[in-house]
């Protein structure tokens, strides 16, 4: 890439969102913002290779894109029925289109509401927040999520129409609806990161983007909207993004966490959240999010491999449980209690979630390990079987088979 | 923008319009309607004859065949309508939201309507 073609691309990725959540919140149409805005960048490339950037580019864009729209207005008010909209075009655009060197509106969480709307489809919320506020294209959104670039148009297509059909507000939340408003957001953000998190299928450049995104919205939200659970999600996500490199070795194996090597771990965002997050229990308002976080930081202070305190970890996984009683989690505390205490209960703890999870690898997992420090190797090496069958991970998958392989070596012998 | 909200609700076999419950249901749909009335949200709102009381129709050329009956055969019924006059979609729900039904197991569907030309 040439030098221009960086700048353009890092400038890109920093301001698309912004500019196209402050564009779409004044004419309250997505696609003639996205539209217009396409046209800018255009613009921008002929122009900014030609007389150098502008002094301000993403408010330069802005006020180009502007202009387009009006073009686009103009265009379409030979119809009739958009009389209206051309009229409010032209009385817009001396004052409009003016403020070239001025520092643009951040819209991006009045927009963050829009796109998790509860009225739509969750998987339409994350499609939606990811192209508008991420600047991710329709192809890496689908690459990310492992589905078509047509399901992915499709998804944004339906959601689009939807927040124009129904009359779906750019606005915040009224106070008194604010917090359950907040709580779709959360969730889309805190997928978008799994989703970059747990995948090893697929480009990794594009998951590593996703966990990138999904933190910078999570900042976003606990700057411009504080909340304790905002912060805990902030939290959660720095912590485990920490330990981002240190989960595969030179050959791409799986390592668990208690094993991994802590030189291999992000300090700094390792402190960041840290830090954010004993701010935020200190206030007293616990939450899921922030336990969970306050789960991962326990791990995070684990010196070694075998120094993990798993007595908290057990106390947070029943405090978990007070807000979210999913199987999963009781599968967590199980794994947990196995590691505080004996596999015994914890075994006995997870018998009951076969059918719930029968379709949940990290279930026929845990059940293969505790299995076989009871000695039961015959059971456990169809657990670990059925495990492996429903890996879709390379790296889990190989590091469950050699975990299998292990056991039944010992078994012959 | 115009929405419609529909209350669907499941329909007891043995209602009795004259029981303290149904009682209180009309005194609270009575609040319900004068309270969107003084908020400049209410253009029509009726209570409908349970679907015991309904005849589907359909016409086949010259032919016109009726059947006994709702449409749809679930356990929530349509019961009855308000035609809402809101800003959006957020202030749509949260008027539907205070509809009797919506607290008592029902659901409501809050759904934008057609303005022609519009």
């Amino acid at each position: 890439m040439t030098r221009f073609a960086t700048e353009i691309s890092h400038l890109y990725r920093e301001h698309a969102g912004r500019v196209l959540a402050a564009l779409i919140t004044q004419v309250n149409d997505f696609d003639l913002a996205e539209e217009a805005l396409q046209d800018a960048w255009l613009e921008a490339l002929t122009r900014w290779s030609r007389d150098g950037l502008p002094k301000s580019p993403p408010a330069w864009l802005l006020t180009v894109a502007k202009r387009r729209v009006i073009d686009r207005l103009r265009r379409r008010g030979s119809v009739e029925k958009n009389a209206e909209q051309l009229k409010w075009a032209y009385e817009l655009e001396p004052t409009w289109c003016s403020s070239q060197d001025e520092e643009i509106p951040d819209e991006r969480l009045r927009l963050i509401f829009t796109c998790c709307h509860p009225a739509l489809k969750q998987t339409h919320q994350v499609a939606l927040t990811l192209r508008t506020l991420c600047g991710l294209n329709t192809e890496q959104i689908a690459s990310a999520f492992l589905s078509s670039k047509q399901t992915l148009a499709q998804r944004l297509v339906r959601a689009k129409r939807k927040i124009r059909d129904a009359g779906i507000p750019y606005r915040i939340p009224e106070a008194e609806n604010l917090v359950e408003r907040l709580d779709p957001v959360r969730a889309v953000i805190y997928l978008t990161f799994n989703e970059g998190y747990s995948a090893t299928e697929g480009d990794a450049l594009i998951r590593k983007e996703l966990c990138d995104e999904a933190i910078r919205l999570g900042r976003l939200l606990h700057s411009q909207c504080p909340h304790p659970e905002n912060a805990g999600l902030l939290a959660l996500m720095l912590l485990h993004d920490s330990r981002r490199n240190a989960r595969l070795d030179e050959n791409g194996a799986y390592i668990p966490l208690d094993e991994q090597s802590r030189d291999c771990w992000c300090d700094e965002k390792l402190k960041e959240g840290r830090t954010l997050l004993l701010n935020t229990l200190a206030a007293n308002r616990p939450g899921p999010f922030q336990i969970q976080a306050a789960i991962s930081a326990v791990h995070a202070d684990s010196k070694a491999s075998g120094y993990t305190d798993w007595k908290q970890i057990v106390g947070l996984y029943d405090a978990l449980r007070d807000y979210l009683d999913s199987p999963v989690v009781q599968l967590n505390r199980a794994v947990a209690l196995a590691n505080a205490e004996a596999p015994e209960p914890a075994l006995s703890s997870i018998e009951c979630l076969k059918d719930e999870l029968a379709q949940y690898q990290p279930y026929h997992a845990a059940r293969a390990e505790l299995l076989s420090q009871l000695g039961q190797t015959e059971i456990a090496l169809d657990a670990y079987a059925r495990a492996i069958d429903l890996s879709g991970n390379e790296a889990e998958r190989r590091y469950l088979i050699a975990k299998r392989d292990a056991l039944s070596t010992i078994r012959n012998q | 923008m115009l929405y419609m909200a529909l209350i669907y609700r499941e329909e007891p076999a043995d209602f009795d319009p004259q029981s303290a419950e149904a009682q209180k249901m009309w005194e609270d749909y009575g609040a319900y309607t004068q309270k969107i009335i003084a908020a400049g949200q209410f253009k029509a709102g009726d209570a409908l004859m349970p679907s015991t009381t309904a005849t589907c129709v359909k016409k086949n050329g010259h032919k016109i065949t009726t059947t006994d009956g709702p449409f749809a055969e679930t356990k929530e019924q349509l019961g009855g309508y308000y035609l809402l006059d809101c800003a959006d979609l957020d202030e749509a729900v949260a008027a539907a939201a205070d509809i009797p039904h919506a607290s008592a197991g029902g659901t409501i569907e809050v759904r934008p309507v057609i303005v022609p030309g519009g």
